[in-house]
């Protein structure tokens, strides 16, 4: 199927904590800010995931959250890309073995990208936002190979 | 007829003024708030819970994920616990390491908290600008520690890095860039007439019901009640240091427990840790920055303990205590936390009292709330999924046959 060609317009992007730590969060609000600035990209947090091209999600789901992580997923519009932040998110991280805890993301969404660390790099987040992109292009019918020059064009 | 019914307006889990998840309860007339409701328990991970099945060392990593932005002061006070338990003596070159990696941190959340603030009041451009320069503290804290968030400094009886010759000066200059910037943040927020005329006399806590709800830290603060761990009974290389609890008096000449106080708590505060920072560094000892430098050791010394300890610190948002209990086995028997925002929460009832619907966010943010530090869960039935509320008496009755059992 192909997409309407309604992508060719800024990315902008849903956060949504399901029980982290803070510390990705904190990242993910230092992008906005002038020091990294991804306004400059056109990405920018919006307040509803009806809005959303991209959710952010940190954080390693606990019980009171995953119906919640669950709604927000179905009120993004399609086509839509998730992205993982932080290892917590990832893999429980630290948080594995606990009984409140029913995660990680991917067992209840479908995830796109995932950005490591703990708590991940503002300039990871932004390479994962840039991921997501791609697949949001690709999902709009463009070709393997053209997205691979897609990715050359903009890596140049 | 009755004028108007209450409107019960529900805000959270997830909400955008709201950096974490967390449920109100609204009851709005018109565009008054009649009360407010918590119910918190969005952010619950168990820590304590997965503290007991790990040991010690560990568990100092997942003190610092209690909370990112407070990911110095819950190792600091869980480390002080357990050298209390155990009895385990630290370097005093170490003890002035701690004190700077916990300023620095008090630094950027104050900071942080002053944007967050401005961006709850509409005004972005200075949540910009005061990210902007926070991010000189993120780069020092990335230098001497490796990481931007969730430090890894803290081991039991001591610190991990130390700070090298080489990086004193790099520390200096952050420190004369907020001298210079201070001022800048003063006429800011304390002398712009647009922050002044939405944060004066609203979300007001009195003297008396800060005392009564036992709240800590800046909140408490800023209605005039002097009470910092740091002043009341010094610990680390505060010991050294004569520090005084900050009121907003010192500034305005008066105490009116308003959201405006708070961020003037909060302002200065950051200068009071910028020259905490600095005659730390004039006056850093040289020694070891290890009690025990072999982990293996540590271990097994921390195995043979036994006894039970307290560690205080005075967090950016308050005070946060850990109580640790050993018994001769690899990890804790007892492992609790306590955390400002715990104390705190309760302030936001009478904070928002007969407040208007507009000023929940800077209300809500003014006591720099920390979910992730604070949550707990209420009990539910996994057969029934009934929800159950204890009440005080039956909570107290729980309490009471657990120490019974433990004591037996
Ligand atoms: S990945 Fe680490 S820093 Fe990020 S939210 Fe999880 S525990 Fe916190």
């Amino acid at each position: 199927m192909k997409l309407d060609k309604y992508l060719d317009r800024s990315l902008w992007v849903f956060h949504l904590n399901t029980g982290s730590c803070n510390g990705c969060d904190i990242e993910i609000v230092a992008l906005l800010t002038p020091r990294y600035d991804v306004e400059r990209f056109g990405i920018k947090l919006v307040g509803s995931p009806k809005h959303a091209d991209v959710l952010l999600i940190t954080g390693p789901v606990n019980r009171k959250m995953l119906p919640r992580l669950k709604l927000i997923y179905e009120q993004t519009p399609d086509p839509k890309a998730v992205i993982v932040v932080g290892t917590c998110g990832t893999s429980g991280g630290v948080f594995y073995d606990s009984y409140n805890i029913v995660g990680p993301v991917d067992k209840h969404i479908p995830v796109d990208v995932y950005v490591p660390g703990c708590p991940a790099r503002p300039e990871g987040i932004i390479n994962g936002v840039l991921k997501a992109w791609l697949k949001l292009e690709r999902l709009r019918g463009l070709s393997g190979k053209e997205v691979e020059q897609k990715i050359e064009e903009v890596k140049a | 007829m009755s004028k108007s019914t209450a409107y019960k307006v529900p805000i959270g889990p997830i909400h955008p003024s709201l950096e974490e998840p967390m449920t109100f309860n609204f009851e709005i007339a018109g565009e008054r708030i009649q009360s407010v409701d918590l119910a918190p328990g969005d952010n619950h991970r168990g820590i304590e819970f997965m503290g007991r099945n790990r040991n010690i060392v560990q568990i100092i990593y997942l003190a610092e994920r209690i909370c990112g932005i407070c990911s110095a002061s819950h190792p600091f006070a869980f480390c002080r616990a357990v050298e209390n338990a155990a009895g385990i003596e630290v370097p005093p070159r170490a003890e002035y390491i701690r004190v700077i990696i916990a300023e620095l941190e008090r630094i950027h959340s104050h900071i942080l908290w002053a944007g967050v603030a401005a961006h709850e009041l509409g005004f972005d451009s200075v949540l910009y600008l005061s990210w902007k320069v926070r991010e000189e503290v993120m780069d020092l804290l990335e230098i001497i520690t490796g990481n931007r968030v969730n430090y890894g400094m803290f081991m039991i009886g001591g610190v991990r890095r130390d700070i090298t010759e080489q990086q004193i000066p790099r520390i200096r200059k952050t420190i004369e860039y907020y001298k210079d910037v201070y001022q800048k943040l003063e006429d800011v927020f304390l002398d712009d007439p647009s922050i002044a005329v939405r944060t004066k006399n609203v979300g007001v806590l009195t003297y008396e019901d800060a005392l009564r709800l036992a709240s800590v830290g800046p909140t408490t603060r800023a209605s005039g009640v002097k009470k910092d761990v740091r002043q009341d009974q010094p610990y680390s290389a505060y010991a050294d240091l004569d520090i005084k609890a900050i009121t907003p008096d010192i500034h305005t000449g008066e105490v009116n427990g308003d959201v405006y106080d708070r961020i003037i708590v909060r302002v200065l505060e950051v200068l009071q840790s910028v020259q905490i920072v600095e005659y730390c560094l004039n006056h850093l000892p040289e020694g070891e920055i290890l009690s025990e430098p072999k982990i293996a050791k540590l271990l097994a010394n921390l195995k043979k303990a036994k006894g039970e300890g307290v560690g205080r610190h005075e967090a950016p948002r308050g005070e946060v205590i850990h109580y640790v209990k050993l018994n001769e086995l690899e990890n804790p028997e007892v492992w609790k936390a306590r955390a400002p925002t715990y104390n705190n929460l309760m302030s936001w009832v009478p904070m928002l009292q007969n407040q208007e619907v507009a000023d929940i966010p800077i209300v809500i943010a003014s006591i720099d709330p920390c979910i992730g530090c604070m949550d707990r869960v209420t009990l539910t039935d996994s057969e029934t999924y009934k929800q159950q509320v204890l009440t005080r008496e039956e909570l107290r009755q729980l309490s009471i046959e657990k120490t019974r059992r433990m004591l037996k």
